[in-house]
């Protein structure tokens, strides 16, 4: 199970990756472990759009379960990545890399204080696998 | 070899049926409307009844083996329903016959209607929803009209456990409803302190289902509903594990103020594979007005020498009607005559049976597989199917590889809230040596999960069509069958 140490997390399993103003979301290695094969990505929110801290942006699922994907702090989206409409299974693959779900811009960074780092993400996640 | 297409069967000209001479002048059709390419299959009455004999045999059913498919309370269904669903005063009425003449067909959805409200408590029923799922919506609208008709538009949030059926929230979201959700506490309950953080005057309903998808009664069921009900919100009753309560308890007696029934799980009528379902509705006395409708009341009282005459009404603020004509009718027919055959020590006896059955799978396997709730449970217990010490196995391995002991799988995956979760709803209809088998079964894949992982991953062995590749199923959807077309 991979914890980079360059992007921060939620206790949703979302990571950030931040780039100066702007940064990037997407989902965690441990969550899609835990979703397995994913087999349909779709954005609820398009670029131009404000999306607070906690809402849906988007929705992922896999041959188990299907689940909202949250916003981990108060952004504008940029762009999302359209392309894993036709290749869902880069989540699976490159949950970190190829396969980020949305770019957004910082609209109120102080929440990225809240978030876990590398450490405490795979405490949690561990505590979770117990 | 597997089974051919039926495109793939018979011959040119080959027919079932010799039509007899027309009898009436024949029309030539506008050339605009006559086709050369129709590929109907054309084969024998017995070629088309072998092809779809063959399929069912693919098939699980209850009536080849155990089908302990969790939520789904897949019980027997009583071969009598299906003599009374047929008698020909019913399997022959027409719905749009006068109510004088289906006098017989009125008096069973009346009889029915009387029985669900006793059942669960309530004030009045509708028999109208088609399905569980429209239950819901019927439940749910009638929430929504009855806040309206109070003036109280600004209630616009309804929450949901996190161990809720999806049907829940999608249909508060249909029904123009924000869905909160509500954590489940340590022992499996609805968290108490987080459902009174969210009791304000923006809320709608609570949607609860209880006992819970985890099997388990909600501990503090009372507290949740008096919370409710206490900042003007409503509580819909999710009637999926009814099975577990009849007789026992009744959700009106709790506080719900709307429940469905699913006719196809609780009242034995059939299951799956289209049903059809059936749903209705019971509720308290505050939204009998709101019921869809047609129901059916008493027009004039009965004497000694002739019984009540019957007739539609519609309650005045109704959502209206949700189905055509009234409602899955053959299937009130079919519950009308479990009911009838069971009594109310009968309908005691399937709750308590149902439990023990539940109760008994859940302390034989309890070693062996980690139950992670565990207290006592109701009719059906949540197991997790992963050991941390055969990392490669998962809940979907072990679900293939019961097929091979003849076992339909139990429901996997669900509850969310559980990991890697085997839901498993035995129903008061097996009996100990069924169930002692099937305990057997699971104790000898938790050993060869850890023996013998490669037997689970690739289950089942014994069936005709082995794993199936769910993933390329779901990313490459293919619904159409190419029909070939002369050239």
């Amino acid at each position: 199970m991979k914890y980079p140490s360059d992007v921060k997390y939620t206790k949703n399993d979302e990571w950030v990756r931040v780039e100066g103003e702007n940064a990037t979301v997407g989902i965690s290695d441990y969550a899609q472990d835990q979703l397995s094969d994913i087999v349909y990505v779709d954005f609820s929110a398009a670029p131009g759009a404000n999306v607070a801290q906690g809402a849906t942006f988007a929705g992922v699922e896999s041959v188990k379960a299907a689940a909202d994907i949250y916003m981990p702090v108060d952004g504008e989206v940029i762009e999302v990545n359209s392309a894993l409409a036709q290749k869902p299974e880069a989540i699976n693959s490159d949950p970190y890399g190829e396969a980020w779900l949305a770019k957004v811009k910082l609209t109120n960074p102080a929440q990225l204080d809240s978030l876990m780092d590398a450490a405490a993400y795979e405490a949690y996640c561990k505590e979770r696998s117990a | 070899m597997p089974e051919p297409l039926i495109y793939d069967l018979g011959a040119p000209g080959r027919t079932g049926v010799n039509m007899p001479a027309p009898d009436v002048p024949l029309v030539d059709l506008p050339a605009g409307l006559v086709r050369e390419n129709l590929p109907l299959p054309e084969l024998s009455e017995l070629e088309a009844l072998r092809h779809l004999t063959r399929l069912s045999q693919l098939n699980h059913s209850i009536l080849t083996g155990f089908y302990p498919l969790g939520s789904c309370t897949m019980k027997y269904n009583p071969i009598v329903n299906e003599e009374t669903a047929r008698l020909g005063g019913f399997a022959h009425a027409h719905p749009l016959q006068p109510a004088e003449m289906m006098q017989g067909s009125l008096a069973v959805m009346y009889h029915l209607q009387e029985w669900l409200k006793e059942i669960g408590g309530f004030a009045a029923v509708s028999l109208q929803p088609a399905a569980g799922a429209q239950g819901e919506l019927a439940g749910v609208l009638m929430i929504r009209a009855y806040h309206a008709s109070r003036g109280e538009t600004q209630r616009n949030k309804v929450l949901i456990p996190d161990s809720a059926h999806g049907t829940n929230p999608a249909t508060s979201a249909m029904s123009g409803y924000r869905v909160v959700e509500i954590p489940s506490d340590a022992r499996g309950n609805l968290d108490l302190e987080a459902l009174k953080a969210e009791c304000d005057d923006t809320l709608a309903a609570l949607m609860l289902t209880n006992p819970n998808t985890l099997g388990l009664f909600e501990e503090q069921v009372q507290e949740a509903i008096e919370a409710v009900h206490a900042a003007g919100g409503l509580v819909y009753g999710d009637g999926a594990n009814m099975n577990a309560l009849l007789g026992i308890a009744r959700p009106g007696d709790l506080g719900v103020d709307v429940l469905h029934y699913n006719l196809h799980k609780t009242f034995t009528t059939p299951h799956g594979g289209g049903g059809p379902g059936s749903g209705p509705v019971g509720v308290a006395a505050h939204l009998a007005d709101f019921l869809p409708g047609p129901i059916v009341g008493i027009e004039e009282e009965g004497s000694e020498e002739m019984g009540p005459v019957y007739g539609w009404h519609q309650p005045p603020k109704s959502i209206g009607r949700l189905k055509a004509f009234h409602g899955q009718f053959g299937m009130h027919v079919r519950a009308f005559t479990y009911i009838l055959m069971q009594g109310a020590e009968g309908l005691r006896s399937v709750a308590e049976h149902a439990v023990l059955n539940g109760n008994y799978l859940r302390v034989k396997l309890q070693g062996a597989y980690k139950v992670p709730y565990d207290r006592v449970c109701m009719h059906e217990v949540v197991l997790e199917g992963r050991w941390a010490d055969a990392p490669d196995i998962h809940a979907l391995d072990i679900a293939k590889r019961l097929m091979d002991f003849g076992f339909h799988p139990p429901t996997n995956y669900f509850p969310l809230i559980v990991r890697e979760a085997l839901m498993i709803e035995p129903t008061e209809t097996e009996s100990k040596e069924v169930l002692d088998a099937f305990v057997d079964a699971m104790l000898k894949i938790a050993e060869e999960a850890h023996t013998n992982p490669e037997l689970l991953q690739q289950a089942p062995h014994t069936t005709k069509y082995g794993r199936m590749d769910e993933v390329k199923a779901a990313r490459q959807l293919v619904l159409c069958c190419e029909i070939p077309r002369e050239q």
